[in-house]
């Protein structure tokens, strides 16, 4: 080792562990004591550097440290005990690792010679974790805790984004060293690659401008690089249109004239079929999942692919690439945007132009609206909460089910990091803490979760810890009585046979209440203004309970391996 | 694509250098299990370079694609330095074995002779078993295991594959354009 030695007095693991989060920037993490890490809780004690938020349950912590990262953009950190602790922060890792999110989870371990012999609170958290984070150590000596720390947050943060675990046995942090600060980190075998092949940026340059019916398909690695700008100007200068991913709202502003919006299994009708039809498809920081492609043999059958992304995984995986680029989506397009603008490239604008009318005539295909019933449409209460709120700037955050893909439909992202939701592992429980974590990161925003009767339940402690830190989230409780996606594909799918979807709940208002927090709960249309915006001005944690109908159901809808121009728009869609 | 789908696609020896650290075994080895990769043999051993071990995997079902994917998801793995397809370079493959075969009297000359042809050598011998070591590649030594079949193999223990490229062909596959 050759770093220089930025500082050596004798400190624990325990206070290096604080040392090495200051130089890291970090000052707020998210956790839960427990036997192995009280020597951490100690130097946290009479401390005011870091700040430490007391969840109620440690896969919340992950979650809000997740939600810190999503609207920072920096690194969310996590600290829980050994055994169950580490145990219960499982689904947090794995939602960060398949929305590639950076995170540093800190898990506590027992004595390195404990290990193996089954003790108390033991668990195998490195083999536990291995295929759902990005990397992971366990610490042996403590004169390895810093230069370890500092590599697991390089990791996260760089490449494509991701959570790091770091296993702490009970005795590195008792244990004293000096405290040496590593100025690099040395990995020779992680070389994220930024920069794009220069032949494959004009090659697909060249392809963008002869295409005649281009879509440019934007996923979340454009949120991940900062890369708006340059899709913006990219898809400006060549005419093209528009479609995003779940994760990829806000990575080009929604209302824009060129967007189509999202796509996949209940993305717009239009998108769907954009892709469908087009000559030539550019994929950004995307990784192809099956809800955005539907049957793959059937997706953009007839176009050249072009894709760019960091991580070499994505490309050929799912979709066969014919210009594949690895590199980082901001450079790569500003590499193209330089050649462009230097090279005379010509685009053919009028025949773009045509596209763009026959994409118009698909956006007249919207799902017709269909009234059940005198209760509240769950439709109508996401439309006016946004409309509401369009101009707060606020940040949205949801949990999985239809409510979430209502609030994906509905509200339109025309900035980054103001839609915050679980995509890839589609984890019930997420947006509650999430928000707690986005709360955290953007103190001054209004954070509204857009929540399922369902999904809140399984974070609901997290009210208690909401209260103690006075976080103003508004969870919009979109209460149909089931779980409404599953009861949705039973309707469809499996004979109306509601087999254990019909879900119960404690009176959300009382509960609220009973945790020291607002509860209101609205049944009528012309209610939701009025609650909404006394949940916005109290500033405290709000749960509304909006009573709705039970039977509504998610359109446009591609059944799961269909081909995605193959749309059900109604409830009278035949499924065959 | 992702599974192992195609029977007919011949195996594939992939050459894995990595950081000899803990657990680097199975981070290697759980990518292919968690992936439904298959593993036919995975031999791992320390290099001549201090800190660095190699992990040699056969691998079979996969297509282009599937290997493709395989080589890329090793490179994402952070310990992991190089990774060689020795199916696309000059490369030589051989495996060991260790095969204990009934040695009736009868036997015994036929015995001598097939060694003598696949230059294994008698390693052991009992009043009733002969133990041969051979090492070759894949096509000799599934011969010598045919041959020795009739006879009445009691054991047989394999290494495993490994390989070795020709030119110095271990350098530059971490970029995949
Ligand atoms: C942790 C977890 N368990 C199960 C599921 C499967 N699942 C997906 S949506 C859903 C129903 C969600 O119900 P609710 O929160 O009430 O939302 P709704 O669909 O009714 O809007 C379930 C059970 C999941 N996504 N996550
Ligand atoms: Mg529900």
């Amino acid at each position: 080792m050759t770093e220089t030695e930025t500082k050596t007095t004798k400190l624990t693991g325990a206070q290096i562990f604080l040392e090495c989060l200051k130089k890291e920037g970090v000052d707020k993490i998210f956790g839960y004591p427990g036997g192995v890490i009280l020597s951490i809780y100690e130097a946290l004690y009479n401390q005011s550097d870091i700040t430490h938020y007391l969840v109620r349950h440690e896969q919340a912590a992950i979650h809000a440290a997740e939600g810190y990262a999503r609207v920072t953009g920096k690194a969310g950190v996590a600290l829980v005990t050994s055994g169950p602790g580490a145990t219960n922060a499982i689904t947090g890792i794995a939602n960060a690792y398949y929305d590639g999110y950076p995170l540093v989870v800190f898990t506590g371990q027992v004595g390195v010679n404990q290990i193996g012999n089954d003790a108390f609170q033991e668990a195998d958290i490195i083999g536990i974790t291995r295929p759902c984070c990005k990397h992971n150590y366990l610490v042996k000596e403590v004169k390895d805790l810093s230069r370890i720390i500092k590599e697991a947050f390089h990791i996260a943060t760089t490449g494509k984004p991701g959570p790091v675990v770091v296993d702490m046995p009970k005795d590195i942090l008792s244990a004293s060293t000096d405290f040496v600060w590593p100025d690099c980190v040395k990995l020779p075998g992680y070389n994220p690659n930024y920069n794009g092949h220069p032949k494959q940026i004009s090659k697909a340059l060249e392809l963008l401008c002869e295409a005649e019916r281009p879509v440019i398909l934007a996923g979340g690695g454009i949120i991940a690089s900062d890369a708006m700008a340059e899709l913006k100007q990219l898809a400006d200068k060549l005419n093209i249109p528009v479609t995003n991913t779940l994760m990829a709202k806000g990575a080009f502003p929604e209302t824009d004239e060129r967007s189509l919006g999202m796509l996949g299994m209940h993305g717009n009708f239009w998108a769907n079929h954009a892709v469908t039809n087009c000559d030539v498809l550019f994929a950004i920081g995307t990784r192809f999942n099956d809800r955005i492609t539907g049957c793959l043999k059937r997706f953009a059958k007839d176009a050249q692919i072009i894709h760019v992304d960091i991580d070499p995984c994505s490309i050929n995986k799912n979709v066969k690439i014919d210009i594949p680029i690895i590199g980082d989506a901001k450079n790569v397009m500003k590499a193209m945007l330089e050649e462009f603008n230097s090279n005379n490239y010509e685009i053919n604008y009028e025949v773009k132009q045509s596209w763009r009318e026959q994409i118009n005539e698909w956006k007249k295909r919207r799902p017709s609206i269909e009234q059940h019933s005198d209760k509240l449409s769950a439709i109508t209460v996401i439309r006016k909460i946004y409309e509401f709120t369009k101009d707060m700037n606020p940040i949205f955050t949801t949990e999985v089910g239809q409510h979430q893909m209502w609030a994906a439909q509905i509200i339109k992202a025309d900035k980054p990091r103001r839609f915050i939701t679980s995509g890839g592992l589609g984890t019930m429980g997420f947006g509650f803490p999430a928000a707690m974590g986005a709360c955290i990161g953007s103190p001054d925003k209004v954070v509204i979760n857009i929540a399922g009767d369902g999904s809140i339940q399984m974070n609901i402690q997290e009210l208690a810890t909401c209260v103690q830190y006075k976080l103003p989230v508004i969870n919009v409780i979109i209460n149909n009585g089931y779980l409404g996606m599953v009861r949705q594909w039973q309707e469809k799918l499996f004979h109306k046979h509601y087999s254990q979807t019909k879900i119960s709940g404690p009176d959300f208002v009382k509960v609220a209440e009973a945790y020291g927090a607002k509860g209101f709960r609205v049944t009528k249309e012309e209610e939701i203004i009025p609650v909404l915006q006394q949940a916005i001005e109290c500033r405290q944690p709000v749960f509304i309970d909006f009573v709705v109908e039970e039977c509504e159901m998610v359109y446009p809808w591609v059944l799961a391996g269909n081909p995605i121009n193959k749309i059900l728009m109604s409830n009278d869609c035949p499924i065959n | 694509m992702n599974n192992n789908n195609n029977n007919n696609n011949k195996n594939h020896v992939i050459s894995v250098m990595v950081k000899d650290e803990a657990g680097i075994v199975s981070r290697v080895s759980g990518l292919f299990s968690g992936r439904g990769y298959s593993i036919e043999s995975i031999t791992a051993a320390q290099t001549s370079e201090k800190g660095y071990a190699r992990i040699t995997i056969e691998t079979s079902g996969g297509d282009a694609d599937v290997i493709e994917q395989i080589t890329k998801q090793l490179n994402r793995l952070i310990p992991v330095l190089k990774v060689v397809d020795l199916g696309d370079v000059e490369s030589i493959e051989r495996e060991l074995i260790l095969c204990k075969v009934v040695a009736k009297d009868e036997d015994r000359s036929e015995i001598l002779r097939i060694a003598e042809i696949f230059g294994a050598e008698i390693i052991d011998v009992t009043p009733r078993t002969y133990t041969l070591q051979a090492v070759g590649d894949e096509r000799q030594i599934r011969s010598l295991i045919e041959l020795l079949r009739p006879i009445g193999i009691r054991e047989l223990v394999r290494s495993g594959k490994v390989g070795i490229t020709r030119a110095n062909q271990f350098s530059n596959t971490k970029s995949a354009e």
